[in-house]
């Protein structure tokens, strides 16, 4: 699919993005300021960063925090999911 | 504009969002079963709430003039307690019957779990036996690119399912073509941080099969957005689409789909 005018991508995304970028950027001294950089989520976040580098980066960005892993679980022991995989293989 | 909301939780949302809706365009809303935000204590629960959706929410929506269909289920998130689900899937078949029903919906897999899984195996049984439509849940975040694979896997491999019948929905960019290239209807999800935005959803239109894609809210008790399917209609034409694209997208692809349940109709 695509539109009959296409439009310029970067005229139309760049500040939304832009303003995006910065709070990653301000998220991430925060942490380092609060001495969180330990945790799993944040190393997840780092390590999904070197998918920026790739094409497709939204897609390898999302399996970079993705379970990879092919085998049902035993049981469901929470509901919830925290966005990062805790048990990554580092 | 004149769209469908083909996902969405409105015995979680006031009066003021059907009257938002209703004057955005929207012509039919599809509401399936989901959790509550906390346990059931019993099949009585969803009992109550299976009679809900299929009575009371319809009679809400119909003082907007929107008709409203449902889906049912247990939802995978309480599919860990096998007696409970076999419980309340026992219950379904007497709702199949009302006029509202489109199939058999939320299901799918929350946790990626060996319960969730025989739970949705019922399910779908129990939808080739009725001849149901089915509406599948993939996972969350982190257990959404397995958990889409074991639900694609399991359902391709029952003969009795027509893909052609199936709507795989939450998908994003690592989980759309693995849904497309089997056959089955993908469905993008419009939601606050945790899904799509209206911007990614657009891209993977325009990289996937868009015959086979619908956008929903599925808005509910959480944090989300009841208009962001209209709001993502204004994206597509800032994009530079135009209305016969748009009216395709959001109105058209998800009668298609939904027509083939004799159940639902649809005033343009």
């Amino acid at each position: 699919m695509k539109p009959n005018e296409k439009q310029n991508s970067v005229e139309l995304y760049f500040m939304e993005v832009r303003a995006k970028l910065i709070d990653i950027a301000a998220f991430m001294d925060r942490v380092e300021r609060d001495g969180l950089t330990e945790d799993f989520r944040y190393q997840a976040f780092k390590e999904a960063m070197d998918a920026l580098d790739s094409d497709d980066r939204a897609e390898n960005v999302l399996l970079s925090l993705s379970d990879r892993t092919s085998e049902l679980i035993p049981a469901a022991t929470t509901k919830a999911a925290c966005g990062a995989w805790p048990d990554k293989p580092q | 504009m004149r769209y469908i909301e083909p996902h969405a939780h409105m015995v979680s949302r006031t009066t003021d969002d059907y009257l938002a809706m209703v004057t955005a365009g929207c012509k039919a809303v599809c509401e399936p079963a989901f959790w509550a935000g906390f346990d059931r204590s019993s099949a009585h629960g969803f009992y109550d709430y299976f009679c809900q959706l299929t009575d009371y929410e319809p009679k809400r929506a119909a003082k907007f003039g929107l008709p409203h269909f449902s889906w049912l289920c247990i939802n995978p998130k309480e599919a860990e307690d096998l007696k409970l689900a076999d419980e309340v899937i026992a219950l379904i078949p007497e709702f199949l019957g009302r006029d509202n029903v489109l199939g058999i919906g939320e299901i799918g897999l929350n946790k990626n779990s060996r319960n969730e899984m025989t739970v949705l195996e019922k399910h779908v049984n129990l939808a080739a036996e009725n001849d149901q439509l089915i509406l599948v849940h993939t996972p969350h975040l982190e257990d959404k690119f397995k958990g889409t694979k074991l639900i694609v896997d399991m359902i391709k491999s029952d003969s009795r399912i027509d893909p052609g019948k199936v709507l795989i929905d939450h998908v994003e960019e690592h989980t759309a073509k693995y849904v497309m290239d089997a056959g089955f209807w993908g469905g993008l999800t419009l939601y606050p941080e945790s899904k799509c935005t209206s911007a990614r959803a657009i891209d993977i239109l325009e990289s996937c099969e868009a015959e086979r894609l619908w956008m929903n809210s599925a808005c509910d008790w959480g944090v989300s957005v009841p208009l962001a399917v209209p709001y993502a209609a204004q994206e597509m034409r800032r994009r530079g689409y135009d209305d016969e694209t748009i009216d395709k997208v959001f109105f058209k692809n998800p009668v298609k789909f939904l027509s083939q349940c004799a159940n639902f109709t649809v005033r343009g």
